[in-house]
């Protein structure tokens, strides 16, 4: 197994808060990692800084041998890390289908002027963009609502939509904030099934859940943070059982 | 439905084609008012439209393609048409320049910075700077378009010329907007760190749709310089910038036959209610006034784009 990504040192500080504290951890490729925490521990710090939407104070993180903490986010995406976010981030107003085809946008290359001129490679372009949406929302299980606007898709249907179109990025590399938020059990168990497919694909996983029926059967390692540190890594099993992780996050059960 | 709306198209067209045959010249000028608004305001679309950039500043470019076109025209005598793409360039070229340290701003502040931008360039034009532009008396002696031979001097004849080139700015502009081009603005103006996070270069696509915006609205400022013969800063100053405004957010942003009918109704209301003489300000202001309550959108807001999904798919009168 190779290192795909990993934190070196990782610090954020929004003024005298320190959000994430020399966070490190390696994620290797054809996993499927769980980052969680208790609200608030800074877990959408980590992601936003993989993905260069913050840049970080202190440390690196390193993709496929590469340090990419200056990287703009698109570059990093067209890098191969895609991402959902935590509060759904759709194009509201637009189709389902537009939506994924922001996706394809990366791995297309026609401009204004081959527009303008509808060339034959902006043509075959836009058909081959077209498709490769098509498939992406048949994976998720949203092809029939192809041609339905974002706003007008169920909150699962949403987060399903938003996989979509991460997927069509083509990534070797998938981060997902919460992505069975808002979902109820049956839509949740076909998300596991579905994060399964995505790695079968190849592509490593790296997701934030608060669904813990989710995280212990879907993730094979697990790293949980608090207060912007790494207290505990370990498969799921050894997570459960660890005393500092039942004492900052499900001891709270305990009450 | 389609074919309703196609008819209607054709029948608007062919009307507007005649019309020259049936109204005296003032109403063609008046068309060729509207005419020019059209294809500015359509610049404008994709800035403000398509990409949801509150840029006030439109005259600027306008002004710049006109002024490129007079001092180059009066100086050294080249034709005028050859220099309608050196006016895009002119001002595409001041686009860039300009819009690249103010790219990231946002929504209001951006709008504050443009209007600045409009306003240097007309006071700078009055000043007369490196003594070319003529002061506040502006330029005169501007040649008249000479195409194919055919010298273009009375109204009709200007009718054709600006409605041709209005022609195929829709054309070109309707392929641009249902493109990978057009998208990306789209996604940018509903949500630009979600369009970011989906790979696009975000500040890029605005850069280039100032820059095409521009282009064409220099474009627009030769055919302008052309048609008055003489130019003055008066005829680039804030308020045309508010007028595009207007006409795109009145016709529907990102639309383009809702911008070439706010380019009718913002240009042609006027016209026609003269009569009424200050009232029709009045009633202007107040139709405004329930528009923004009433159709936040526009009067004409965009369709959805079209994709052959159900023939992609195989299925059949699904549709």
């Amino acid at each position: 197994m190779t290192t795909l990504l990993s934190l070196k040192n990782l610090t954020k500080r929004f003024g005298g808060l320190v959000a994430v504290d020399h966070v490190n951890f390696d994620v290797e490729a054809g996993a499927i990692v769980g980052l969680i925490g208790p609200n608030g521990a800074g877990k959408t710090t980590v992601f936003n800084l993989i993905t260069g939407n913050y840049r970080p104070d202190e440390g690196d993180v390193i993709f496929d041998n590469q340090s990419i903490k200056t990287l703009p986010t698109h570059k990093i995406v067209s890098l191969g890390i895609a991402r959902t976010f935590q509060t759904i981030r759709l194009f509201h107003k637009l189709a389902a289908i537009e939506n994924v085809l922001a996706g394809c946008h990366c791995r297309m290359q026609s401009g204004s002027l081959a527009a303008m001129f509808r060339t034959p490679t902006q043509r075959r372009e836009e058909h081959q963009a077209l498709q490769t949406a098509l498939k992406e929302l048949e994976f998720v299980g949203l092809q029939s609502q192809a041609d339905q606007l974002a706003e007008n898709l169920s909150y699962g249907n949403q987060r399903l939509l938003e996989i979509a179109r991460a997927l069509a990025t083509q990534p070797r590399f998938i981060i997902l904030d919460e992505p069975a938020g808002g979902m109820n059990n049956q839509e949740t168990a076909a998300l596991i099934q579905t994060i399964r497919n995505i790695r079968d694909r190849g592509i490593t996983v790296l997701l934030i859940e608060h669904d813990m029926s989710l995280v212990m059967e879907a993730c094979e390692q697990l790293v949980v943070i608090e207060n912007g540190a790494k207290i505990a890594e370990g498969d799921p099993q050894a997570i459960q059982s660890d005393p500092k992780v039942i004492e900052a996050y499900l001891g709270t059960d305990e009450e | 439905m389609k074919d309703k709306r196609l008819v209607i198209y054709a029948v608007i067209s062919v009307v507007l084609l005649l019309s020259p045959l049936f109204l005296n010249a003032y109403w063609v000028d008046v068309l060729n008012n509207v005419g020019l608004y059209t294809i500015l305001a359509l610049s404008l679309n994709i800035i403000l439209g398509h990409a949801g950039l509150f840029h006030m500043g439109h005259a600027a470019f306008y002004a710049l393609g006109a002024y490129t076109t007079a001092i180059i025209n009066t100086t050294y005598h080249i034709p005028i048409l050859w220099l309608l793409p050196v006016s895009g360039l002119v001002a595409g070229l001041a686009a860039l320049v300009v819009a690249r340290p103010i790219i990231h701003l946002r929504g209001d502040y951006l709008l504050i910075v443009t209007i600045g931008f409009v306003e240097i360039v007309r006071i700078a034009l009055v000043n007369n700077v490196f003594g070319i532009t003529g002061g506040s008396n502006g330029i005169f002696g501007i040649n008249r378009p000479i195409l194919f031979g055919w010298k273009i001097n009375k109204p009709w004849e200007f009718f054709y010329l600006i409605w041709g080139f209005a022609a195929v700015t829709i054309f070109l502009f309707n392929r641009l907007e249902n493109s990978r081009f057009g998208r990306a603005l789209n996604f940018l103006r509903e949500d630009d760190v979600a369009a970011e996070g989906s790979g696009i270069n975000t500040a890029h696509y605005k850069l280039i749709a100032f820059v095409i915006g521009a282009f064409w609205a220099g474009m627009v400022g030769n055919i302008f310089a052309a048609k008055m013969t003489i130019i003055a800063p008066e005829s680039f100053n804030f308020w045309e910038s508010v007028v595009l405004f207007m006409i795109v957010l009145l016709g529907g942003r990102g639309s383009i036959r809702g911008v070439i009918l706010g380019a009718f109704l913002v240009l042609g209301l006027p016209e026609i209610f003269r009569q009424f003489a200050t009232a029709r300000m009045l009633i202007f202001g107040a139709f405004m006034v329930a528009m923004m309550i009433f159709r936040t959108e526009g009067i004409l807001p965009p369709l959805p784009r079209k994709y052959p999904i159900a023939k992609m798919l195989g299925r059949e009168g699904s549709a």
